[in-house]
């Protein structure tokens, strides 16, 4: 076997290292995506949709949304301020990684790109062992995250195509999604008023 | 929508979730911790969103006909119950999505 030179050994080091943190992620993932794939399809959308959200958008709760807007009029601005109001945690995810992502060059944009919850949650608390390459740790952390999704869209997209699984109330995974994140944050949140506010919108 | 309109509804979706993830990069280039009221909003903000995404996915339900919105009751204590008791988000999506199933199903058809 060739020996491997220092920095090919940095990165698979780093890929290694990536994969346990990410376990949990590649289970809920992968079902989560399913159920957003068939969802989809489930709408009348195209196989391929769900796989197409799933590599530009990257964002579970915002695919979920925009899966439901092809079968109303097409309007890009409407679309582009609800995601925007949807994904807006992410600004504050932004604000939290400002260190973590200085001077990694070219790793930068994809890790900005690839912010999803899950990925913010683990590249904010999570350190690599030691001697591994933080920078390339996060960028697998979250490339590997989004290989989950990616498969788990496109594997309910073809399911829910070829079985036509035209089960009614797989949808409600996703309110049940929203339910979990919004007590998660409840339990996290000291004060609890905001939350009463977008209740009473 | 045509497949090209739903192909421009995504490329709008990605502009926006990617100006949500880059703005903070440009706003804060320099190392310059963000305001107080700014790191308030970052703590407030996502349940309040994740609050009103719960009442946008029950929308459609009509308590005066048909299941009176009891799947979607039922539904909802039993994904926040369960996550409160074993905080497994999988678990909660799963069992509480399943048992809506059944209901919406099969118990009232």
């Amino acid at each position: 076997m060739p020996h491997a030179d220092g920095r090919s050994h940095t990165i698979f080091a780093a890929l290694k290292a990536a994969m346990p943190p990410t376990l949990p992620i590649l289970a809920g993932f992968v079902f989560l995506g399913i159920t957003c794939g068939v969802y989809s399809v489930s709408l009348d959308l195209h196989w391929w949709t769900p796989t197409l959200m799933a590599c530009l958008i990257f964002a579970g709760s915002a695919e979920f949304v925009v899966a439901s807007m092809p079968v109303g009029p097409f309007a890009p601005l409407q679309t582009f301020l609800t995601v925007f109001v949807v994904n807006a945690r992410h600004l504050f995810y932004g604000l939290s990684m400002l260190e973590h992502f200085r001077g990694l060059g070219r790793k930068r944009p994809y890790l900005i790109f690839a912010q999803c919850d899950e990925t913010f949650s683990i590249n904010y608390s999570t350190r690599p062992p030691a001697g591994v390459d933080e920078g390339w740790f996060m960028f697998f952390v979250s490339l590997l995250d989004q290989l989950y999704w990616v498969a788990g869209c496109t594997l309910g997209g073809v399911l829910g195509s070829v079985a036509a699984l035209n089960i009614a109330g797989v949808d409600f995974a996703m309110t049940a999604l929203f339910v979990v994140i919004f007590l998660d944050q409840w339990l996290k949140d000291p004060s609890h008023c905001a939350h009463e506010d977008g209740d009473a919108q | 929508m045509t497949t090209v309109q739903i192909i421009l509804t995504i490329l709008a979706a990605a502009a926006a979730t990617v100006l949500t993830r880059a703005l903070p990069f440009f706003a804060f280039p320099a190392d310059r911790p963000a305001p107080r009221y700014i790191r308030y909003l970052g703590d407030a903000h996502p349940g309040a969103v994740f609050g009103l995404l719960v009442v946008y996915c029950l929308r459609n339900v009509d308590l005066f006909a048909g299941a009176h919105g009891i799947p979607e009751t039922l539904g909802i204590l039993v994904a926040g119950g369960l996550y409160l008791w074993r905080r497994n988000m999988l678990l909660a999506i799963f069992a509480s999505t399943a048992l809506y199933m059944v209901l919406v199903n099969l118990v009232f058809v």
